[in-house]
């Protein structure tokens, strides 16, 4: 009777859970759909203490009190520029849940072994991979953390043989885990622990090539790999809900870095074994024509001005350079003092802009930008021609005509802002350097581009004042 | 086969299904929240985690339950409450500005 309850408790939860996704689809719902969240998840909770394995309440307390602690110390006051940073924590988290949950799980199987109990291969199988996925999900995200945080070089790590090296690690992995479904009762434990040794290894190795450029890739895979590793948990612990949960966060991560590498034209593959920028692409891409004599327009924060003051649309294209100098607010400022004037004022944000989907939105939300003004890539392309001026705040891969015209480049095919449409460009940046994925941009050099050199916001806030003083 | 596996892959195959179909639906301005939100969702391995920690498998089950006690923890209320912050702030333009803005989201 009590496993009926708790089943039906756990029925509810799942339902909430989907209600909870399905309130995303619109800002006005989403905070309902976050309740709804709560409330499921506090019930599976409820249930799970009044099942009958459970029989001692200490760790359990233990464990509550601390992860709240933590969870609510780095969420209260966390800036809305650490929002990467913070999610690949938390796929590490998880990922390390779950791994640990597979070791105390095998450990228990290992009891029954010993009690000649009879051992599924089923969840043999499942905690196989629920700990691969797991360990490997926990070292990926330690690693994206740290190129997100600049711990670790953001540019892509790579070695010859890379790539062999680490699938033939993967495929030895899955050889010791076929291994131990075919003979359960039998296999050695180091069968197990060198899978999970593997999977902590094969973290590490796959994300160090991967530029700080694709992370926004990474992140979202690492999503679905989180939540396939709990799946796994709940074919091994026979558990519905957790099934249900782990396939919603598997597939919500799997779109996800569709949608992101459908944004960057490149498959999977090319970005997960590509290494973008490291040279080999580049040495033969005849871009390199841009480097030298080539002239640009350096111009100061009162020629940007005056060009401003005498737009009367405005387009601007933030991207990872804002979030870095936090230009949010700065920008959010000029903007309404644009619109003061009776400028029209729209945002143009690119799916891969920043370090993961939605950073740009997340941050221009923060700084009270509405989210109509907000607008895509396929939504405002056309409006460019009709633009006068264009402010790029720190992107430089989404606005490089070269994705459209150079067959060469790196980033050829990547669906770009027709930006070179409009009237003029204005382009804040920090120096001349093309960024780390070394692609040189011909748009910096077209007549009508203006760049200004500098930290954005002190440019932006600089731009402010300047057209607060040439006002009437 | 065992009949467990078919039938976890039927529960798998249908919540796959729907998760796309309900996770596509979100617009690309809410793809932070969503993520942080499914991060909140995944730590539903609290389940596991807890049964592991409540356990009479040992002190060594207890102890490693207990870790995935707090972190999955840690992703159940962080989660939550960042996704909250974050749609807290998303709003609309005062005025509504222009009919393009209905078709945005």
């Amino acid at each position: 009777m009590r496993e009926q309850i708790v089943n039906l408790a756990y029925l509810v939860a799942s339902i909430l859970f989907i209600l909870c996704l399905r309130g995303l689809s619109s800002p006005e719902q989403g905070r309902r759909g976050v309740f709804l969240g709560e409330l499921g998840m506090f019930i599976a909770v409820v249930a799970t203490l009044i099942k009958t394995e459970v029989v001692r309440y200490d760790f359990i307390v233990a464990g509550l009190l601390i992860g709240s602690t933590i969870g609510v110390g780095i969420s209260a006051k966390l800036p809305m520029t650490k929002m990467p940073e913070r999610i690949a924590f938390s796929h590490a988290f998880g990922g390390l849940a779950t791994s640990l949950v597979g070791v105390a799980e095998y450990l228990k199987l290992h009891e029954d072994i010993a009690l000649g109990h009879e051992v599924s291969r089923l969840s043999v199988g499942a905690l196989g991979f629920e700990v691969f996925l797991g360990s490997l999900t926990f070292t990926g995200s330690i690693m994206a953390f740290g190129k997100l945080q600049g711990v670790i070089t953001g540019a892509p790590v790579t070695w010859k043989g890379q790539n062999v090296m680490n699938i033939g690690a993967f495929f030895g992995a899955l050889a010791l885990l076929a291994y131990q479904v075919a003979f359960p009762a039998s296999s050695p434990a180091w069968m197990f622990y060198t899978m999970c040794a593997t999977g902590f290894a094969l973290g590490i190795l796959a994300v160090l090539p991967i530029g700080g450029a694709d992370m926004p890739v990474v992140i979202s895979l690492l999503n679905s790999y989180a939540g396939l590793a709990a799946c796994a948990t709940g074919f091994a612990l026979k558990s519905n809900i957790l099934i249900i949960s782990g396939a919603l966060d598997g597939s919500s991560g799997l779109l996800l870095s569709m949608l992101m590498s459908k944004a960057m034209n490149r498959s999977f593959a090319n970005v997960l074994f590509g290494a973008f920028g490291t040279g080999d692409s580049t040495g033969a891409s005849p871009t390199g024509k841009a480097a030298p004599g080539k002239s640009y327009n350096e111009a100061t924060v009162e020629d940007a001005s005056a060009v401003l003051q005498a737009s009367q649309s405005v387009i601007v294209i933030p991207g990872y350079g804002m979030a870095v100098s936090q230009a949010q607010h700065a920008v959010r400022d000029l903007a309404a003092a644009l619109e003061k004037r009776g400028c029209e004022v729209k945002y143009a944000i690119h799916p891969v802009a920043g370090r993961m989907p939605g950073h740009m939105n997340v941050l221009l939300a923060e700084a009270n930008v509405p989210y109509d003004a907000l607008f895509d890539l396929d939504m405002i392309n056309d409006d460019f021609a009709r633009t006068d001026a264009v402010l790029v705040v720190g992107a430089n891969d989404v606005v490089n005509p070269a994705a459209k015209t150079d067959t060469a480049s790196p980033i050829y095919g990547m669906p770009v802002f027709n930006v070179e449409a409009s009237r003029s460009v204005i382009v804040l940046k920090r120096s001349m350097n093309t960024g780390f994925s070394g692609v040189e941009n011909e748009l910096f050099f077209h007549p009508n581009t203006m760049m200004v050199l500098g930290d954005a916001k002190k440019t932006l806030i600089g731009l402010n004042n300047a057209m607060k003083d040439g006002g009437h | 086969m065992s009949s467990d596996l078919i039938f976890g892959l039927y529960i798998f195959a249908l919540a796959t299904f729907v998760g796309y179909q309900v996770i596509s639906r979100v617009p690309a301005l809410l793809h932070t929240p969503l993520m942080s939100g499914t991060n909140a969702i995944s730590g539903i391995s609290l389940v596991g985690s807890l049964v592991a920690a409540g356990s009479h498998h040992g002190l060594v089950a207890n102890v490693l339950g207990c870790i995935a006690v707090a972190s999955a923890t840690i992703n159940v209320v962080g989660g939550f409450m960042i996704t909250d912050r974050m749609l807290k702030m998303f709003k609309k333009g005062p005025q509504g500005s222009g009919a393009n803005a209905a078709k945005k989201a």
